[in-house]
């Protein structure tokens, strides 16, 4: 039976965390970060044989290729997350993306390029979050931490030129993610948004092709940043999973 | 009854047939349940989520078609994912009755059953049958990860003809469904959304989960229909015990969100008991947190000393389902539960309406359950 602890020291030890992304960029860094912690990381990716490759880099990662824009995947990701880890304690909506490249004004967007856009920065991380809400409400239930984080941008916030599909996107899921949090506090699980700032991953590059890498935070720090706000901001705080239980140590016997 | 054809969890005109302790009948609007329950009870529910346990292939030696339904499995251990039983069915599909399903290919120890798609298939070996042709052991080759994502992948949800529509693994999962170890849907939390959760919650009423790997309801073969249910394994948190306990002790009653429910604290219940030390003091709900594996069949014989009450859906006279059901109440009130659901059009199967059926009063010997401190004594 897995034991959890909280502990200030380390806040991720023994934490079960599902990620989306995981094979590049932040992802690929949060997934380092937080086995460097010690969570049991299970991650999506969409390309098979990349995400093979990534979870035999990381030992006792375990990968599971899907794209989450796809609704008919969704619940089989959710199985495969929950089967992994043998529950959830915090999901993380990293997945994300740029929408058409290179970046135009909406008046040229197509709006299937729109949709698509939509499908993975809103519709994916909204259908992923029910599925795994039971998962997420169990944790809870027995005193666990339970949360979910979607990666944000500042682009959900300051209406950049060319940026539309993907900041409109980013706006609804930042939305989206409040209302959850408000919806889902008497079940005992947090639903945060946090903007990484501005890194040097595949999706910067692609957004913007000129830009200085050497002006752009390394996804690495930026995932180190992400986890100690997580710890100070949701693990480390006092009474957290106080609604749910008035144990923070769940010790059980096996028979 | 006339089943429920269409796999709609909570139908806006659902209905639930109360039968109290003095065996009285009420028809409620099943959305009502909340007002059916008091402050201080406790309603506990099954959060597996359900596997898509039915796999169709061939089987290797043959290179017959073959529809693998995993039918059980002796942990819930995320990594013990290896080793199943299963039924096996020939040629056909879930739109014919499962009693017309034709048999497999004649199976033997070592054949190899060749799963999914040929270009990501998922390989098994059949070890050994269970005493009949078509139950088997099966062990599944590859890590757990390869495993898990070979079921989700090529697996569909089991599913019966009375619904013709192929389902998709979301209409079997209920809103609470957590760990995929369920082989067809714990379907009395169908019942349950979040608005409903909350509903309970303003009203003072518990909530608590266990996990427990519900398996199949019908294999369209008497001589197998008579084994089930199978062994199941399940789960119960250190947090539902002190619900159970703190529940108990005020006085609260006990309602258990299908048979599945009742099964595991039945179980735990009864095993906490055999092996408690003959003298030891026994307080309140002898349940441990953990572990346990279900044999334990339900019947009139069957002493209660958990559950208070059931919520339901309707089942047939006649099947396993249907005899737990005569733990609560006499044959004859049973008789009259039956004839109600069937004059009231009440609709029946996974998809149908509810039964919320209270212990009979008569049944209820105290020496059955201690709700005091009680000394067990073995004799």
């Amino acid at each position: 039976m897995t034991q959890f602890k909280l502990s200030t020291d380390n806040a991720f030890a023994g934490l079960r965390v599902a990620l989306t992304g995981g094979t590049s960029g932040l992802g690929l860094a949060l997934l380092r970060a937080l086995r460097k912690r010690g969570a049991d990381v299970a991650f999506v990716a969409r390309r098979a044989e990349l995400v093979a490759r990534t979870a035999a880099a990381h030992p006792g990662s375990h990968g599971i290729a899907g794209d989450v824009a796809d609704k008919h995947q969704i619940h089989p990701i959710a199985l495969q997350l929950n089967a992994a880890l043998g529950g959830v304690d915090l999901l993380i909506h990293n997945a994300s993306s740029l929408g058409p490249v290179p970046l135009r004004p909406l008046a040229d967007t197509e709006c299937e390029d729109f949709e698509a856009a939509l499908a993975t920065n809103l519709l994916g991380p909204f259908r992923l979050t029910r599925a795994l809400l039971g998962a997420l409400a169990a944790s809870a239930r027995e005193g666990r931490p339970a949360a979910v984080l979607h990666i944000g941008s500042d682009a959900a916030i300051t209406p950049y030129e060319g940026w539309g599909a993907y900041g409109a996107s980013k706006a609804a899921a930042r939305h989206m993610a409040a209302i959850w949090d408000a919806e889902l506090a008497a079940s005992g699980i947090r639903v945060f948004e946090r903007d990484p700032g501005d890194m040097d991953t595949p999706l910067h590059a692609l957004a913007v092709p000129d830009a200085d890498p050497a002006s752009l935070q390394p996804p690495a720090l930026a995932a180190e940043a992400l986890l100690d706000w997580l710890a100070g901001t949701w693990l480390n705080k006092p009474g957290l999973s106080a609604k749910a239980s008035n144990n923070t140590t769940l010790t059980e016997t096996a028979r | 009854m006339k089943p429920a054809h269409s796999p709609v969890q909570r139908p806006a005109d659902a209905r639930l047939l109360e039968i109290d302790v003095h065996g009285r009948m009420h028809h409620h609007a099943r959305s009502a349940l909340p007002q059916l329950l008091r402050a201080g009870d406790l309603l506990v529910a099954n959060d597996a989520a359900t596997l898509p346990a039915s796999l169709k292939g061939v089987h290797g030696r043959t290179g017959q078609p073959i529809e693998v339904r995993l039918a059980g499995r002796s942990s819930l251990a995320v990594d013990a994912v290896r080793d199943f039983s299963a039924v096996v069915f020939g040629a056909g599909d879930h739109r014919m009755r499962t009693e017309d399903r034709p048999p497999p290919p004649p199976l033997e120890p070592g054949d190899v059953l060749l799963l999914g798609p040929s270009q990501d298939v998922l390989r098994a070996r059949v070890r050994r049958l269970l005493d009949h042709p078509r139950l088997i052991a099966l062990r599944f080759e590859g890590v757990p990860d390869a495993i898990w994502a070979g079921i989700a992948r090529h697996g569909r949800p089991v599913q019966y003809s009375h619904v013709q529509q192929p389902l998709a693994l979301w209409d079997s999962w209920t809103r609470i469904a957590a760990l995929p170890v369920a082989f067809e849907p714990p379907s009395a939390g169908f019942m349950l959304d979040w608005s409903m959760l909350e509903r309970l919650r303003e009203r003072g009423i518990g909530f608590a989960t266990l996990t427990h790997a519900a398996g199949l309801s019908s294999t369209g073969d008497p001589a197998l229909d008579a084994r089930l249910p199978l062994d199941e394994p399940y789960r119960i948190p250190a947090s539902t015990v002190h619900a159970l306990q703190r529940t108990r002790a005020a006085g609260g009653r006990i309602v258990a969100l299908g048979t599945t429910v009742t099964r595991a604290l039945e179980h735990a219940a009864e095993h906490a008991l055999e092996s408690a030390r003959p003298g030891q003091p026994v307080a309140g709900l002898p349940i441990q947190a953990g572990e346990g594996l279900a044999t334990n069949r339900l019947s009139r014989h069957s002493p209660l000393r958990v559950v208070d009450g059931l919520v339901s859906g309707t089942h047939e006279p006649g099947t396993s389902h249907h005899a737990l059901l005569g733990a609560f109440a006499g044959t004859a009130t049973l008789a009259r539960m039956d004839a109600a659901l069937e004059t009231g059009g009440y609709r029946g199967h996974e998809y149908g309406d509810s039964v919320l059926l209270w212990r009979a009063q008569q049944l209820s010997a105290p020496a059955q359950r201690p709700a005091e401190p009680a000394v067990l004594l073995h004799t």
